[in-house]
């Protein structure tokens, strides 16, 4: 079911029509979670935040082996603030409600206006809504590509209410859930994702908009999986929109409005990204052999009963790779940040900023290379171990010749130079103002 | 991020504390601001849960609605915080000084000198955060439209008088906040961000609480765990000890102490509002003290030679939009016209080419980024060649030579800039790299020397002198001129319908909560 139409040679490794994993696989990843575990299900909003940051190991390996991160998190000493207050979740509920009220009327008023095909609208009672109940996840994911092959094959208006897509995320199978799916007698399905951020004069928040496209491009990516399968059996030529419905509320009010989105660059992104996740399965193997998240709770399943230290070490068996981005889509962020900042890494001040610095790594290393005073704020808790300089040491000589060999490290210096002269002209140097009596004016002399 | 930038959040992370980012405050701050921290229901649009108000530190207002989904209750909430604020607005609007402006007469076409108002000072609005500025803008487009019982008799929901005015003053100042520069409407961690580097991301840095906590760790600790205490520390209850800026509450905090006692509130417990209350204030109080400790720090700083030119233009921009209300203009609409976007878009930019050049002469440090850049280079006079200009009437064009360790990206005949000590500028162009020792160059002076044939004096450096030269234009001025939006060519939509959709009021439906 593996549809990277036009992936990089690389998904050739992801091997194709794999829909659960092998039986030893499953063993290691139960003893991964712990006895007795259930896995967390995959949902898209995690799917696509992962799909973010391809290259973190831990991060794939902990959602492939539905480990709960945010127990885990918790048991670490480093809770994650995520959670979703009541009111927001009792307003989505109830405007998704409101949009499929009537059997989806206004959901399918707004579908044939946004995203018009040349078919006529559904009249009332026209739309089929097959029922999608089905034991397990499964059961439920083979249920939605039973109902879709039906309603593809039998050509009329169908709405999928919360339809399971199964999706192969690193080897192992996740199951993610779409507000609905609108099949039209053409053949083309469409995914509808229902929000409750108001659409103000026909403009919603950008950013918002954006991880609702990320979430739905993992939503067609899954959908795109069936569809091939239901044209390959000929039960009609299956294709799914590449334009996704968003729905919201309009300006203030409770009233729905939509918006078709279009979600290919997403989608390709989304399939990249995928493509490039490192098999769980390589993870896995690679771990030393008793590694095990294992909580141990306690009978009533609330309380970790496992030392911080033991498990912080199972944890940094395997790499991550944070960005202060990790913070708003990953439980795990607050750990991997207070690890990155220890270790000093550049990347804990932002993504982008390892590109200008060559192969230095560590904020030390940087400060070494720049000449720049570090240890010059005693009484603040800084222990970096640099070389002490003055802000008035211009660091090394900026016609030095090894300077020529590598332009990051002589920007750097140019840089530290050039920020120390002009601290130290600005006549008085600014200092930090600080509150605290008698505290050391943490401003280097 | 800039690399000189990136290198002071490096020293801010392993001092412990933040490092400045500018010599200067580059930012004009009043001295008697309106500070407003502003809480929202979450996942309502434009409910507002509560707010604390005031230009007195020890004194704010708490506003706070009880039940959100209330329209009543969110219509007294804005009623009440009209009242708060609108006085303040206004208490700019009457002392005024004149100013001469050149205007096109209609008549004749030409151009003539006229004298206008400016207020003398301007109202300045100061929020936590960029999302708070950003929900002052909602706040604004929510209301503004709004039908009072006087406008309109047959008004489904008439708003409380002033509203709607609340509005047009809160969208005019949420544009304003658009124009790089601009202190109309400040987000308090725009303004630290400005001044100062911390050790942690950018990202990081949208959190008051942790920003000011690097900046002014509290003692016997680091920036760094300071900062963490302040974004996840918690309590027993699992409610964060340091409340967010908002205006999104914390998750912890509305469904472990607002939602129950929101639901005492509709069960009609007494004293259920006035535990609300307390609630809704105990979480906007450390905020509202943050905003006003950041504003101490930054007004600790001497304030930027261009800053007094930029708060001028936000006077005007002040006295434009209080003309308008005067002479009962409709609201702004929801969208600009082609002529009035593209012009705003203009505008911006020209501020925005204004305020990194202003910046960067009042402000070694952030010259040095420009230097960094190849933006500008400064260095040491070693030559000064006389010559002059060909033609029928030879003007003084002094080469002059000097050495710097700068790499500037310079291309033949280059213009460059100098700030000159009357604060003119001077303008040269680049003529060649010196043989021979490296980093010499020769630039010809083309400006700024007086009309004379002998230069005015000062106005040519002498050996020995250290100069600056930016290859950007110390006053860059916007593009050519945009017809008036009853010209607008038919490729940008024809002129905007004769009457604009601006007034209308939005749709109401009987509950207008979900």
């Amino acid at each position: 079911m593996n549809v990277f139409r036009d992936s990089p040679p690389a998904a050739d490794a992801v091997p194709s029509a794999r829909p659960t994993p092998s039986p030893s696989l499953r063993r290691r990843l139960t003893e991964l979670r712990g006895p007795g575990i259930h896995p967390r299900a995959l949902d898209a909003r995690a799917l696509a935040a992962l799909a973010a940051n391809p290259g973190c190991r831990r991060r794939a390996l902990l959602d492939g082996a539905g480990v709960d991160k945010a127990a885990l998190a918790q048991a670490l000493g480093s809770p994650a603030g995520h959670g979703q207050s009541r009111f927001a979740l009792a307003r989505g509920n109830s405007f998704e409600a409101r949009v499929k009220a009537d059997g989806g009327a206004e959901l399918l008023r707004l579908l044939h206006a946004r995203l018009p095909s040349g078919t006529p609208a559904p009249e009332e009672g026209e739309v089929a809504a097959p029922e999608l109940t089905a034991a397990g996840p499964e059961g439920r994911a083979a249920r939605t590509a039973l109902a879709l092959r039906e309603a593809t094959a039998a050509g009329g208006w169908t709405l999928l209410d919360h339809p399971l897509l199964a999706v192969d995320v690193a080897g192992s199978p996740a199951y993610v859930e779409p507000d609905a799916v609108v099949v039209r007698p053409d053949g083309v399905w469409t995914v509808v994702e229902i929000k409750s951020f108001p659409m103000i004069d026909g403009a919603a928040d950008a950013a918002k908009v954006g991880a609702a496209a990320r979430q739905a491009a993992v939503y067609v990516h899954a959908l795109e999986g069936v569809a091939a399968q239901v044209t390959a059996h000929g039960e009609g030529p299956a294709r799914v929109g590449e334009r996704v419905l968003l729905v919201c509320p309009q300006d203030f009010s409770n009233l729905p409005t939509a918006a078709a989105v279009d979600i290919r660059k997403q989608l390709a992104t989304t399939r990249r990204q995928l493509a490039r996740l490192t098999r769980v399965e390589e993870i896995a193997a690679a771990l030393p052999p008793d590694t095990t998240f294992d909580l141990r709770l306690t009978d009533d399943g609330r309380t970790a009963t496992r030392p911080a230290d033991e498990l912080a070490d199972a944890v940094e068996t395997v790499d991550a790779a944070y960005a202060p981005e990790c913070l708003a889509a990953c439980e795990l962020a607050f750990h991997c940040r207070a690890r990155s900042r220890e270790q000093g890494a550049v990347e804990s001040l932002g993504r982008g900023v390892r590109g200008e610095l060559g192969s230095l790594r560590t904020i030390e290393e940087v400060l070494a290379a720049a000449g720049a005073p570090t240890a010059d704020a005693p009484g603040c808790g800084a222990q970096p171990a640099a070389p002490e300089h003055t802000p008035t040491d211009p660091g090394p000589d900026p016609d030095d010749p090894d300077d020529d060999a590598d332009p990051a490290l002589a920007a750097l210096r140019r840089a530290a130079r050039l920020r120390a002269e002009a601290l130290a002209a600005a006549a008085p140097p600014v200092p930090v103002p600080r509150t605290a009596p008698g505290a050391e004016d943490p401003v280097c002399r | 991020m800039p690399l000189i930038e990136t290198l002071a959040r490096m020293e801010a992370a392993a001092a412990g504390a933040a490092r400045p980012l500018t010599t200067v405050r580059h930012r004009h701050l009043s001295d008697r601001p309106l500070v407003c921290v502003p809480l929202t229901t979450a996942g309502e649009a434009g409910a507002p849960l509560g707010a604390l108000v005031g230009t007195d530190r020890e004194r704010p207002l708490l506003l706070t609605v009880a039940q959100p989904r209330d329209r009543d209750l969110r219509f007294a909430f804005l009623a009440e915080l009209a009242d708060a604020v609108l006085p303040y607005l206004d208490g700019f609007a009457d002392a005024v000084g004149h100013e001469e402006r050149k205007e096109t007469d209609p008549e004749t076409g030409r151009k003539v000198t006229v004298q206008v108002e400016l207020c003398a000072d301007a109202p300045q609005l100061i929020v936590p955060s960029t999302a708070g500025a950003a929900y002052m803008r909602l706040l604004g487009r929510s209301t503004r439209f709004r039908r009072t019982a006087e406008q309109d008799p047959e008004a489904p929901y008439p708003a409380p008088p002033r509203v709607p005015l609340l509005g047009r003053w809160l969208t005019h100042l949420g544009e304003r906040a658009r124009v790089p520069g601009s202190c109309l409407l400040l987000p308090m961690t725009e303004l630290l961000t400005r001044h100062w580097a911390t050790g942690q991301s950018a990202l990081e840095d949208q959190h008051l609480g942790a920003l000011l906590a690097w900046i002014d760790p509290p003692d016997g600790h680091s920036g760094r765990t300071a900062a963490e205490h302040a974004e996840s520390a918690r309590d027993a209850d699992g409610i964060l000890r340091c409340p967010p800026a908002g205006p999104a509450t914390d998750p912890a905090f509305d469904n472990t102490l607002l939602a129950p006692a929101m639901a005492r509130y509709d069960a009609g417990v007494p004293g259920a509002a006035e535990e609300l209350r307390e609630l809704i204030g105990g979480q906007l109080r450390p905020t509202w003290d943050a905003v006003w400790r950041g504003y101490d720090l930054l007004r600790a700083l001497p304030p930027g030679g261009h800053v007094a030119d930029r708060w001028k233009r936000d006077r005007w921009s002040y006295t434009a939009h209080r003309d308008r209300v005067r002479a009962g203009e409709p609201p702004q609409p929801r969208r600009d016209d082609a002529v009035t976007a593209a012009r705003k878009l203009a505008s911006r930019e020209t501020a925005q080419a204004q305020l990194d050049a202003q910046e960067a002469l009042d402000d070694p440090l952030v010259m040095a980024g420009r230097r960094l850049a190849g933006e500008a280079f400064a260095g040491e006079v070693t030559a000064v060649e006389e010559a002059f200009s060909d033609g029928p009437r030879p003007m003084p064009r002094p080469l002059v030579t000097l050495r710097t360790t700068d790499t500037p990206l310079l291309t033949d005949g280059a213009r460059l800039h100098r700030p000159l000590p009357d604060g003119k500028a001077q303008s040269a162009v680049f003529v060649a790299y010196g043989e021979g020792a490296a980093g010499s160059l020769t630039v010809r002076l083309t400006g700024g020397m007086g009309r004379g044939k002998v230069p005015a004096p000062g106005s040519v450096p002498e050996p020995g002198e250290t100069v600056c030269w930016t290859l950007f234009e110390h006053a860059p001025r916007g593009g050519p001129q945009l017809p008036e939006p009853e010209d607008t060519p038919w490729t940008h939509g024809g002129p905007p319908a004769s009457a604009p959709e601006g007034d209308t009021p939005d749709p109401t439906t009987p509950e207008d909560f979900l």
